[in-house]
């Protein structure tokens, strides 16, 4: 779906009353949903579109996203080190690094970042239980975008 | 034409970049720092990618960042603005070999004008006048060089062969002081560019700054597009520039253009470039040349109406360029004052949050900024926010209206360099042109 496309649909979510916003046209389906203190945060923003071949998988550019995680009171953001294509797994049919639930300690790998043919290892700077996963397979990520929410423990 | 362009770059530049790529139906990605993320090109760009923080170190000037978002954008081609990468050559080469088309000129042509030596030694090739000089670099002999200023003949200057752009000279009056400033500009050298190669130059002492616009498209063909006056200036940085020079005569300017042209010719340029001279008693001498875009380029725009950004994209694309020298004429004056986020006597930096900004407008004004009412001027970059332009059908006509603009545009919220500039343009002798490049410190009473 045009990137255009969805940055309109949040416009019209952020400017409106509507809550939540979902559109289906053909294969491709798109679910916006308002930022409220209770939501399921993890799904606030997620835009779905047929993988091989996408040419625009959305990055939710700069300040146009309504909402991401709020983790200050959900716990400790793990923010990407770089611009470049995040995958969750060390290759292709492998399982991914890590789930929901999942302990991770200081120094696991939690995911891939590439950028430029290189892949990067993507380390927890803390210690604590993925409580939520907020980027998908095969999803170019920005500088600083969120990857990761943990529970330290 | 390619589909989609990376903006590597920020501030009024990548906005202009923008407007041309919008013009074009070119789709914009721009690249930008955490703290630029409210930046008027990026809110209105395509697509946004964040690619580092604050430091330009770590975001404009990283470039596995920017490829890297080139590459997750898929987009076809990049545009480096002025200053950042735009006169990096490995920057440009690896745009190249990672498949992006570098609108610009080839990193080969690039890494020769970045070494003012070789710039040089390739200009007088193409038979372009010169400073008198030292023709090379300085070795280690003391005795050489003090046989080399006394030809040259006192005052002269040291410069960095890695420098340029008024960074790493030394101006050194008398013998005595040779050696000791031929030391320490080498240090500075060593420190500032990795490279320590020094030359010497004469001294002009009153000299005018005249640059030469040109464009090329790569293959032998190149066009100049007259010539602006960049006189008047503050510790080597650019105030106020205008087109056409004052006094300068057709006759000249076809002169010192056909051999721009011509030299653009011999070396295959590729895109815009600016040839930068001293004028002194009627004489151009060469000092560097310019790779990329510059700032002042619409005081150039306004008098020969070509979209420069426009046809580097065109030339980038392998377009072609649709000009020929025929097609090029001069008509009117433009004058363009660059507006700072600093204090207007104190120079220093002010950067902050505009409470209000209110542009002037009416005919022949054209203001190129990416600023606008709520617009945080970060710390972090150089401290352009803007440039006022003034076009008329004389020099006398867009002074005036230059006098006006100035009198009704509003920045509150930070300092600016208006008052300033509204001094300068009622000022006798700028007023009456052709002031020299040290008039500015010379009235501020540096």
């Amino acid at each position: 779906m045009d990137i255009r496309k969805v940055k309109k649909l949040i416009e019209l979510v952020e400017e409106s009353d509507i809550d939540e916003l979902e559109i289906h046209e053909a294969e491709e389906s798109v679910r916006i949903r308002r930022r409220s203190p209770v939501a399921d945060q993890t799904l606030a923003t997620q835009v779905y579109v047929p993988s091989p071949g996408a040419a625009l998988p959305a990055a939710a550019p700069g300040a146009a996203a309504p909402s991401v995680v709020d983790d200050a009171s959900a716990g400790h953001t793990i923010t990407s080190p770089m611009v470049g294509t995040y995958y969750q797994s060390p290759s292709p049919n492998a399982k991914p690094f890590v789930a929901i639930g999942q302990r991770v300690e200081v120094g696991d790998t939690l995911c891939i970042i590439e950028a430029m043919k290189i892949l990067n290892q993507i380390e927890a700077d803390r210690a604590g239980i993925i409580k939520s996963i907020l980027v998908e397979d095969a999803q170019p990520v920005e500088f600083d975008q969120p990857l990761f929410v943990l529970e330290l423990a | 034409m390619f589909d989609k362009l990376v903006i590597a770059n920020r501030g009024e530049i990548a906005l202009r970049v923008l407007r041309a790529c919008n013009e074009l139906g070119i789709s914009t990605v721009a690249v930008h720092s955490v703290a630029d993320r409210n930046l008027k090109h990026v809110r209105l760009a395509d697509e946004a990618v964040c690619i580092g923080p604050a430091p330009s170190a770590d975001s404009y000037l990283n470039i596995p960042a920017v490829l890297s978002a080139a590459e997750v954008t898929d987009a076809g081609a990049i545009h480096p603005g002025y200053g950042f990468l735009s006169e990096n050559a490995d920057f440009a080469e690896r745009v190249e070999s990672s498949g992006f088309i570098f609108v610009g000129p080839r990193p080969e042509t690039i890494r020769i004008m970045g070494d003012k030596v070789s710039a040089i030694a390739q200009m007088k090739q193409a038979g372009v006048p010169c400073v008198p000089g030292s023709d090379g670099l300085l070795g280690l002999d003391p005795d050489r060089h003090r046989r080399l200023a006394r030809e040259i003949g006192y005052p002269v200057i040291i410069k960095a062969s890695g420098g340029g752009g008024g960074r790493g000279m030394r101006v050194v009056h008398s013998e005595a002081e040779l050696q000791q400033a031929i030391e320490l500009t080498r240090a500075e050298a060593a420190a500032a560019f990795a490279n320590d190669a020094l030359y010497m130059e004469k001294f002009l002492r009153k000299p005018r700054h005249i640059e030469v616009q040109v464009l090329a498209d790569g293959e032998g063909r190149a066009v100049h597009l007259g010539e602006r006056d960049c006189s008047m200036q503050r510790r080597h940085q650019k105030v106020i520039e205008e087109a056409p020079a004052p006094g300068i005569s057709a006759t000249e300017r076809q002169r010192i253009g056909a051999i721009c042209v011509h030299a653009c010719e011999q070396i295959h340029y590729r895109g815009a470039g600016t040839f930068e001279f001293l004028y002194e008693d009627g004489e151009f001498y060469f000092i560097e040349m310019n790779t990329r875009l510059q700032v002042e380029h619409p005081v150039t725009e306004m008098i020969t109406g070509v979209d420069i950004v426009k046809q580097q994209m065109l030339i980038a694309a392998g377009a072609g360029m649709a000009l020929v020298q025929d097609d090029i004429s001069i008509r009117g004056h433009a004058i363009e004052c660059r507006i700072n986020a600093e204090d207007a006597v104190s120079f220093i930096p002010s950067p902050g949050h505009i409470k209000m900004y209110h542009p002037p407008g009416g005919p022949g004004i054209r203001i190129d900024t990416h600023v606008y009412s709520g617009y945080d001027v970060p710390p972090y970059y150089d401290s352009l926010i803007g440039k006022l332009i003034a076009y008329g059908d004389s020099r006398e006509s867009a002074l005036a209206r230059l006098r006006t603009a100035l009198g009704e545009m509003i920045i509150h919220g930070i300092k600016t360099n208006i008052r300033l500039h509204a001094d300068l343009v009622r000022d006798p002798a700028f007023c009456e042109g052709g002031t020299d490049i040290h008039f500015l410190e010379r009235k501020l009473g540096m």
